[in-house]
């Protein structure tokens, strides 16, 4: 039986507490007697044979037909899968989503179904590389459908492919890919790896244009979701929610396919990742020191190369499928299950060691946007109930935050870093100021959909991610980080975590109570 | 009289190119430049007067000579050996205190008829730099009949002398002949109305380009790229709208045009470039951003650099330099002087607070390595003070 997620208390024997930093980690002592580490729980028991579950969940969906009764000869079938941003790591192969899209197109055919597309539902997210959608889909899938061009990426800038489908009440446009929006069945394929992904969020966003976007991907949105990752108080869950009733009502028919990942995040050697520290083996602590020192003499591509090369074993805890909103309680209540650890009261500092991997790095370079965004955007937000840290509370990560971009990915993040925050940080002013011209930029648009680069705007919605922390800290410290590249961002630089908690004493006064969040694997506050 | 000279040494020539090479400046130490003990220069004819040089500053034409960089181009029209100095502001034996307009052209040579570039007024396009009456120099500073700024006494032609007005300072009075470049090199530029326009480099010149282009011309948005913190706090003060680092100038002008690229080549970009560096990497830079058939101009001093021109064929890209000073004509027609035009915008921008530091003759080295590191330590425009020295007040 796994353990569950729990807060330990800092006292005098606790041994130092892994922090990541970026391509790298150290072992720091937090303060005694007023430290407490959240440490989340162990992994959930997986479920065996996939496969089997998998093609039960099709057959016994809920609230929903069976999925070979919504299938006909002659229908338009179209198959959507969460893009490359999720699972981190990426999965190890067979990818969960190949097995579910290789069960859907058996039953396609088995019902004479043979207009098929299958669409990376990647927003505005970079298109995936041949060899990402092949990790994904898996070969025989990718080798059927691409080459005829039926496998392929969305594209939220082609005038043609989008089909605008109406208006909330409360004036949000929606607009989802055509293909999608027209087909006889929608079949999305969905990997939840935290509280706020799937549902509606899935099709109203994921096979959405800007125009749709930005009505949930702004600042009063997310400074409104508290948090984001609690559905109850998410401003942008309630929008994505609002938009799916305009698909459901403009007569999109949707079956749902959602998976939930327990905390098996780290391939072997590093498995001591995810053990308590005070239950490291010799193995382990020697396999620490080793991996620390030895990453430090290594040039940055090829630690970087290291990490992105890694593949998590990621294993299935659940899988259901059927009617939107009903599968995502399930899966929303699996994702709690294994993410959720009951945390008393608030903290004075909250810790936070920021990996080398967020959702829009992968295979690329984690940019300072991007180490903000993962600090204050997704870690933050982490909670439910109330943030981890106090208002007007100091929030420490600790990452190198090179000023280094990837040029092919990145291309609207490089500028918005240099002309954007040289000039402010404030995210309603940048908001006012550059989000249009940088979302409506020929360029940006071009590299969207002939490269491989993120949309033009979306540094801007990195940084609005992070505007519900930054309004509620009142000091933001990136331990280790290029000073410069942190100062742009407007945080505080310190070369250690003493002199971090120094500079916060500032703030927060001589005795600050310490939380810090054990993290990855996901670990998610329910703060009391 | 005690001054600074610049004499024909082959081998400290050398000697300077190397420690120039290694460290900028250093070229004072090691190279042909020497404090010296020399006779004032004689009176050349009629209308030549001795003035009295109060303050005299470090130009970077001047760092590029000490340096061993100067292009080999000026030969015929310096004379050695040469005291340096040309930005200068000066007693005269009256007591009026005056500017120096250093170039010496066909009038104060005393050849008559004038050529046609000094008969238009175009001082700077001077056809007789190396004739008349006295020898070669295409500046007081470059000749070795005339004497320079750094010096405690010097000669100038009373058409080069230009009346300080009461109230202004030594240290205003010093910026005016480099704002005469920079405003000829806004004016140049021929910048149309709203037009954008970068500008490479925020030393002294880059710097009082920016404020003459924002005080002579149309332009309608300048973006500046600025290597240290005092410059682009300048730039902006002075009148760039957006100041970027040297690095992100492409991608900057990239997004405010709306221009597309291919590699580092935009599609579109700047209707106008002023480029105030003059190395190779400048001028492609400048070539690369500039819109087709827009206008790069060349104010910084280039010497010898290698290009690529094939972006200026194609695009049909107008590369114009910019030296010096003469008359002017404004947008609405009417001619100035540029010098006059000078005058007005160093008081309108309070430009002597660019002068950061000033030295005696005696610290040369030191004033010198200061200069060339300018930028780096927060500087803008380093000067030499001769109002104090003993030779100059018995």
């Amino acid at each position: 039986m796994p353990r569950p997620g729990f807060v330990l208390d800092v006292d005098r024997n606790t041994p130092p507490t892994l922090f990541w930093r970026g391509d790298g980690f150290s072992l720091e002592k937090l303060p005694a007697g007023r430290s407490r580490i959240v440490y989340p729980a162990e992994a959930l028991p997986a479920i065996k044979d996939i496969d089997t579950a998998i093609r039960e969940a099709l057959l016994h969906p809920v609230d929903s037909d069976p999925l070979p009764a919504l299938l006909f000869p002659g229908m338009k079938l179209t198959i959507a899968f969460d893009d490359v941003s999720l699972p981190l790591p990426k999965m190890r192969r067979p990818d969960l989503r190949q097995r579910i899209i290789e069960a859907v197109l058996d039953l396609a055919a088995a019902a004479g179904v043979d207009d098929v597309h299958i669409i990376a539902a990647l927003a505005l997210h970079r298109r995936m590389t041949e060899a990402e959608l092949r990790h994904v889909v898996g070969d025989r899938v990718y080798d059927a459908f691409a080459p005829r061009g039926l496998l392929y990426n969305h594209d939220a800038e082609d005038p043609e492919g989008m089909a605008f489908l109406g208006t909330t009440p409360h004036g949000e446009e929606v607009e989802i890919n055509r293909r999608a929006a027209e087909s006889d069945l929608l079949v999305y394929v969905n990997i939840n790896l935290v509280a706020m992904d799937g549902g509606w969020k899935s099709t109203a966003t994921g096979l959405a244009s800007y125009r749709s976007v930005r009505h949930h991907h702004n600042v009063d949105t997310m400074r409104h979701s508290k948090s984001f990752m609690d559905q109850h108080r998410s401003e942008l869950h309630s929008s994505n929610w609002r938009m799916g009733k305009v698909i459901r009502d403009a007569g999109v028919k949707i079956f749902q396919i959602e998976t939930t990942l327990n905390t098996d995040t780290f391939p072997s050697p590093f498995e001591f990742l995810a053990k308590r520290e005070w239950e490291w083996t010799a193995r382990d602590r020697a396999l620490y020191v080793a991996t620390e020192k030895s990453l430090r003499f290594v040039p940055n591509r090829v630690r970087r190369n290291i990490f992105q090369g890694m593949e998590a074993p990621h294993n299935m805890t659940s899988v259901q499928a059927g009617e939107v909103e009903a599968v995502h309680r399930i899966t929303t209540e699996n994702v709690y299950r294994q993410q959720l650890v009951p945390v008393e009261g608030q903290t004075d500092i909250l810790t936070i060691g920021i990996p080398y991997l967020c959702p829009y790095n992968v295979h690329s370079i984690m940019n300072p946007i991007l180490v903000m965004c993962t600090g204050l955007g997704y870690f933050f937000n982490m909670y439910r109930g109330k943030p981890l840290v106090r208002e007007g509370g100091v929030v420490i990560l600790t990452h190198p935050t090179p000023w280094e971009f990837h040029p092919v990915h990145h291309p609207s993040y490089i500028d918005f870093f240099e002309q954007v925050l040289a000039d402010t940080t404030d995210p309603k002013e940048i908001e006012a100021k550059y989000e249009k011209s940088f979302a409506e930029d020929e360029w940006y648009r071009h590299l969207y959909r002939t490269s491989y680069a993120y949309h033009g705007v979306h540094p801007f919605y990195m940084w609005y991610w992070g505007s519900h922390g930054m309004q509620h800290c009142g000091r933001v410290i990136i331990v280790g980080g290029d000073v410069k590249a942190v100062r742009r961002l407007g945080f505080t630089p310190a070369s250690t975590l003493d002199d971090a908690l120094e500079l916060a004493a500032d703030v927060v006064g001589r005795q600050p109570t310490i939380t810090h969040l054990h993290n990855p694997p996901l670990v998610m506050a329910d703060v009391s | 009289m005690k001054a600074l000279q610049f004499e024909r040494k082959p081998l400290k020539y050398v000697a300077g190119y190397l420690a120039g090479s290694i460290v900028p400046g250093r070229g004072a130490r090691y190279g042909p430049l020497r404090l010296a003990d020399l006779d004032p220069p004689e009176l050349p004819g009629p209308g030549w007067h001795t003035i009295r040089p109060r303050l005299a500053g470090i130009c970077g034409s001047d760092l590029s000579t000490i340096d061993g960089h100067a292009s080999r181009y000026f030969e015929p029209i310096v004379s050695f050996p040469f005291v340096p100095g040309h930005e200068v502001v000066a007693d005269t034996d009256d007591g009026a205190r005056v500017v120096v307009e250093p170039v010496l052209g066909c009038v104060a040579r005393g050849i008559d008829p004038v050529c046609p570039s000094c008969a238009r007024g175009d001082l700077g396009g001077c056809e007789r730099l190396a004739f008349g009456a006295i020898e070669p120099g295409l500046q007081t500073g470059f000749c070795c009949e005339t004497g320079g700024g750094w010096s405690t006494f010097m000669v100038a032609h009373e058409s080069q002398l230009h009346a300080v007005p009461d109230g202004m300072s030594d240290e205003a009075a010093v910026m005016v002949e480099p704002t005469a470049c920079a405003v000829h090199a806004a004016l140049r530029a021929r910048v149309d109305e709203g037009d954008l326009v970068a500008v490479i480099g925020a030393g002294t010149l880059g710097l009082l380009t920016i404020a003459a282009l924002r005080r002579f011309t149309p332009a309608g948005r300048i973006v500046a790229a600025a290597k240290h913190p005092e410059q682009r706090r300048l730039a902006t003060d002075l009148g760039a709208d957006t100041v970027c680092e040297p690095g992100e100038l492409p991608r900057l002008v990239r997004r405010l045009t709306g221009s597309l690229a291919y590699r580092d080549q935009l599609t579109g970009g700047a209707d106008a470039v002023v480029d105030c560096v003059g190395s190779d990497e400048s001028i492609t830079e400048a070539l690369s951003i500039v819109r087709p058939r827009g206008r790069v101009t060349l104010v910084g001093m280039p010497a010898s650099v290698r290009l690529n021109l094939t972006t200026l064929w194609h695009r049909e890209t107008e590369l114009a330099g910019a030296y010096a000073y003469g008359t002017e004509t404004l947008a609405d027609g009417t001619r100035r002087r540029t010098f006059d035009l000078a005058f007005e915008l160093v008081q309108e921008a309070r430009l002597e607070r660019l002068v950061t530091a000033s030295y005696r003759l005696a610290e040369h080295r030191e004033a010198i390595e200061h200069a060339a590191a300018a930028g780096r330590r927060g500087a803008v425009k380093i000067v030499f003070d001769l109002r104090s020295e003993k030779e100059r007040n018995r």
